[in-house]
């Protein structure tokens, strides 16, 4: 599988994904530039967390606007896989490519902890080696990801079977509508989650419980 | 041009004998831009014209350090070509006027200490002190500075791994909000601030110069009274996303050779930093203002010179690679401009609307500035061995100390803190030290931050022994090799004796401390005048320490972690419990003599615990430090949500055993099948060891005496932060 990392200005776990690109797959991550117009040959893009352009405006929103954006978005018109995480999923939402939005975290304040999280959906090119239902820990680490969407919205994501992550059932971290900690979109090839993945591929780091996101995209994209 | 008045000079905070000294310096009565600069210069921030006698008494040397007190920061050798570079910094006037910005500015510019001379910064910790719960403004200020460290650090991308967090009234009005960045380079990547050569170009570079901050150093260096919350304009306001966008721009220079000298504009802006770069280079300075980026309209030199507008650097580079650093900056889209040059004058000219308005010899402001042997009154420290009611029921005490506001548990504050981010944190928050891997290798750095005021107070030479000794002990908890520390010394008045006499004994404690456990001093910070309206603080000369180890998969932890492991107390134990926690918490007095640190048993202590960690096989150590042996244990039991059956050894004092805070112990657990080789080895280093219990389901049990199940006391432990800061509960008053 080849891969490639967007960097945005303030982008903070872009060597994060790298890492764990290179850990998993045994080849490096491409590292794509903000202002670069075109992306290499690859099978799919992450969005890493961070605070992109100091998300001073709403989180993802001046991303959204920025060149690359619409190198992605033909890349997952195109079929090819689109994974952000935390900002970028923030990016995700600003950009259209998901539905809803984030908004702040229910306390109004920062969280950052191991979250228990139930696997929802493994029928995804992000979730296929992970048995449905399967209770795994991810950590989280952010300011803004209260998910919501209209009921109807909601209501659609549930019925086609794209609410992917949903934190268990009193650990939601940030108020998040239905519990939903990551949604994939319409054509399945694009998923935005506020978890890190990226973070827990490593034993000595807090657990092993990413790797499968990981070895679901391998088998699905090689 | 403006006159000199007496009255200018006093609210430059410059004595009559200072302002005579710069008139014979300058052979002439100074501009007053040249009076700003001064008195930033000669403030006690940054001149360190109080300690600077007694802080050259410091050990600052060892084989594997590579630069210690001087820079921007302080750098050790880590092997393999890498190079840990580290320092701690207070900012607590800023943060107690204006605590979100205070604290978030403090975290930058401590980052930029570090960033500066090439390290990429892997690790924060913090060591906070607030006033007492009750205090009015206690809960407004913890929340604003947890947030300002979280905000910036959080932004940065770079994981906030522990730290203190106390209360004591002594606080109420001098909140303590110090600093620590610990960060990566290569030892052949170092970059330092002497801008050796002439005909360089001088650059700036990260954000443009506004008005804030003005006199920020001065403001630092005064005690504070009623009318202090008026100086809210002197306090900066920071952008952690240009500061993101300064450290990879740097970082991306540095991979060039096109630096001579790089320096951060931090206290006193453009004024330290040019006058600092210039005197380490045994050059002179020439800077053009009108070419600096500028935020505001209008803005004399006065401003310009003294304005402390955060996330800027100055450097030095070799002439002709101005384009080459033009490109990277403008790729971050951060200023750039060339705004002077180096001379072979040794002096600072400063240059505005085609006038000179100031020209001053650079060792004027550094060589020359006031040091001062002040006076000083040793006070005799606190002595006697404190009584206390021998019926008092133990559980029910550990209970109320597990709950009690210094020992409740912190999860509030460090959830606020991005910890995992770098993906290299070992340990985070709730250990002994955070344990952060270097990213790539097997190595890791372990971290910590350590004071006891309440024990300073006491006796400031043995409590300023203590922290020393209680930095490197967190460290070799964890199975790391203490390499160096950074202070951060946060006392009153030193034109006081009294208070000058705790900054002597205080410095002399670390000193001893230090020598003895080859623990050398690498760097620090001062932060004096922590008093209102006349009354002190504590003394809180905090240590930020680190070590490293070999293999971070074998750090040891706190957490208990397997059924009927044996449980084995290292160390010493008398029941000291003058200046205890749980004579505090329990019985409402601080008195009696703070514990005393024999250094000797401390080393041989550690030494023999590292050695079990590095051996393999023992996982779980804690040290023993704020309430004694049964809180440690306690604690052990929360960690690894487990409990543990406990026997007191025979003819000893349950309460003085249970909660002394004798120095120098840790609990260690193990599988009985260890027990032999462990004892066996404790008795060839001559290290005083008694088997106490062992590790056991859900219930903290200590035999004769009581039990309580773990959960129970979690809901004490974990309570308090969270209904103080909701505020639900009645405030406890310490």
């Amino acid at each position: 599988m080849k891969s490639a990392v967007v960097v945005f200005p303030a982008s903070n776990c872009d060597r994060d994904a790298a890492t764990a690109l290179e850990q998993m797959t045994g080849r490096p991550a491409h590292m794509v530039w903000h202002q670069d117009s075109e992306l290499p040959d690859v099978d799919l893009v992450v969005l890493p967390g961070g605070f992109s352009y100091g998300d001073y405006l709403r989180c993802g929103a001046m991303a959204s606007q920025s060149k690359i954006i619409q190198a992605v978005k033909a890349h997952a018109e195109r079929g090819g896989a689109v994974l952000g995480i935390c900002n970028g999923f923030q990016v995700l939402t600003e950009s259209h490519l998901l539905p809803g939005a984030l908004i702040r975290n229910a306390d109004l304040k920062f969280v950052c902890r191991s979250v228990a999280l139930e696997v929802d959906e493994t029928q995804s090119a992000f979730t296929r080696k992970y048995d449905k239902g399967q209770k795994v820990s991810f950590p989280v680490a952010h300011g803004e990801g209260n998910y919501v969407a209209d009921e109807e919205t909601l209501n659609r994501l549930e019925g086609e079977g794209r609410v992917v992550f949903r934190y268990a059932a009193g650990d939601n971290p940030n108020g998040s509508s239905r519990n939903i900690a990551g949604i994939l979109n319409e054509k399945r090839n694009v998923l935005g989650l506020m978890p890190h993945p990226e973070r827990v591929v490593d034993p000595l780091l807090g657990g092993t419980d990413g790797r499968a996101m990981f070895e679901s995209l391998i088998e699905a994209l090689s | 041009m403006t006159a000199i008045t007496p009255e200018l000079v006093k609210e430059h905070g410059l004595s009559d004998d200072e302002y005579a000294h710069i008139k014979r310096l300058m052979n002439r009565e100074p501009t007053l831009v040249e009076l700003g600069i001064f008195s930033v210069m000669w403030s006690e921030h940054c001149s360190y014209k109080s300690t600077r006698v007694h802080l050259a008494k410091l050990p600052t040397k060892a084989s594997w350090v590579i630069q210690g007190p001087g820079e921007n920061a302080g750098v050790i050798d880590i092997g393999d070509g890498d190079a840990c570079i580290f320092k701690m910094e207070s900012h607590n006037h800023p943060s107690f006027i204006e605590p979100y910005q205070g604290a978030a500015t403090g975290v930058g510019g401590i980052m930029r200490d570090v960033f500066t001379m090439g390290a990429r910064p892997v690790a924060m910790m913090n060591a906070l002190r607030f006033g007492e719960p009750s205090h009015p403004k206690t809960r407004h200020l913890v929340s604003g500075v947890v947030r300002g460290i979280g905000g910036y650090g959080n932004c940065m991308g770079v994981p906030t791994v522990g730290g203190e967090v106390n209360f004591h009234k002594s606080y109420n009005g001098n909140i303590l909000v110090n600093a620590m960045c610990v960060g990566l380079a290569r030892t052949d990547k170092i970059f330092k601030s002497a801008a050796k050569g002439a005909g360089n170009p001088v650059v700036y570079i990260g954000s443009k110069t506004g008005r804030d901050g003005i006199h920020g150093a001065t403001m630092a260096s005064a005690e504070f009274d009623d009318a202090s919350e008026e100086k809210r304009p002197t306090v900066q306001v920071g952008d952690p996303f240009t500061e993101k966008l300064l450290l990879e721009a740097c970082l991306e220079l540095m991979a060039t050779d096109a630096i001579i000298a790089i320096q951060d504009m931090g206290a006193a802006g453009l004024t330290s930093s040019s006058a600092e770069m210039g005197d380490k280079g045994g050059s002179g300075i020439e800077l053009d203002l009108d070419k600096v980026p500028q935020r505001e309209a209008n803005m004399t030199a006065y401003d310009m010179m003294l304005s402390e507008s955060q996330e800027r650097m100055l450097a030095v580079l070799k002439p002709g690679r101005e384009a080459e650093a033009e490109a990277i900056f403008k790729k971050w889209e951060l200023d750039f401009a060339v705004i002077g040059i180096t001379t072979d004058t040794k002096r600072l000219v400063v240059k505005h609307k085609g006038e000179v308005v100031a020209d001053m010899p650079i060792t004027a402001l550094s060589d020359e500035a006031p040091k001062y042997s002040r006076p000083f009154e040793i006070r005799p420290a606190a002595t006697g061995a404190p009584s206390f009611d021998k019926s008092k029921p133990v559980m029910a005490s550990l209970k109320t100390i597990l709950a009690a506001p210094d020992m409740a548990s912190r999860r509030w504050v460090w959830e606020q803190y991005d910890v995992s981010v770098m993906s290299d944190t070992v340990q985070a928050p709730g250990g002994d030290s955070a344990v952060v891997r270097v990213h790539g290798t097997k190595k890791g750095l372990a971290i910590t931050t350590d004071v006891t005021p309440r024990y300073c107070k006491a006796d400031p030479f043995e409590g300023a022994k203590q922290a020393v000794a209680e930095a490197w002990r967190n460290i070799t908890a964890v199975g790391a090799r203490p390499l160096a520390v950074t202070d951060n010394l946060n006392f009153g008045n030193p034109q006081k004796p009294q208070i000058m006499g705790e900054i002597v004994a205080g410095i002399d404690g670390i000193g001893e401390a230090c020598r003895a456990l080859d623990f050398p001093v690498i760097g620090g910070n001062c932060s004096l005048y922590n008093e209102t309206n006349g009354e002190g603080i504590l003394p809180t000369p905090a240590i930020g320490g680190v070590g490293l180890m070999k293999d971070v998969a074998k750090s040891a932890t706190i957490a208990f972690k397997r059924n009927v492991d044996v449980i084995m107390l290292v160390g010493e134990t008398k029941g000291h419990l003058g200046q205890s926690i749980y004579l505090r918490e329990i019985e409402g007095r601080e008195e009696g003599a703070a514990p005393r640190v024999h250094l000797p048993s401390e080393k041989r202590n550690g030494d023999f615990v590292r050695l079990l960690i590095e051996a393999g096989g023992i996982d779980t150590v804690h040290d023993i430090s704020d309430g004694g042996l049964l809180v440690a244990i306690a604690e052990m039991c929360l960690a690894g949500k487990m409990g543990a059956n406990i026997r007191l050894p025979d003819g000893s004092d349950p309460i003085p055993f249970l909660f002394g805070e004798d120095q120098a112990r840790y609990v260690v657990a193990f599988p009985s099948a260890m027990s032999v080789r462990v004892t066996d080895t404790a008795r060839n280093h001559g290290v005083p060891h008694v088997l106490i219990g062992c590790t056991a389901p859900d219930k903290l049990l200590v035999e004769g005496i009581g039990e309580l199940p773990v959960s129970e006391l979690r809901t004490a432990h974990e309570g308090w932060f969270p209904r103080y800061m909701s505020g639900e509960e009645v405030p406890v008053t310490n």
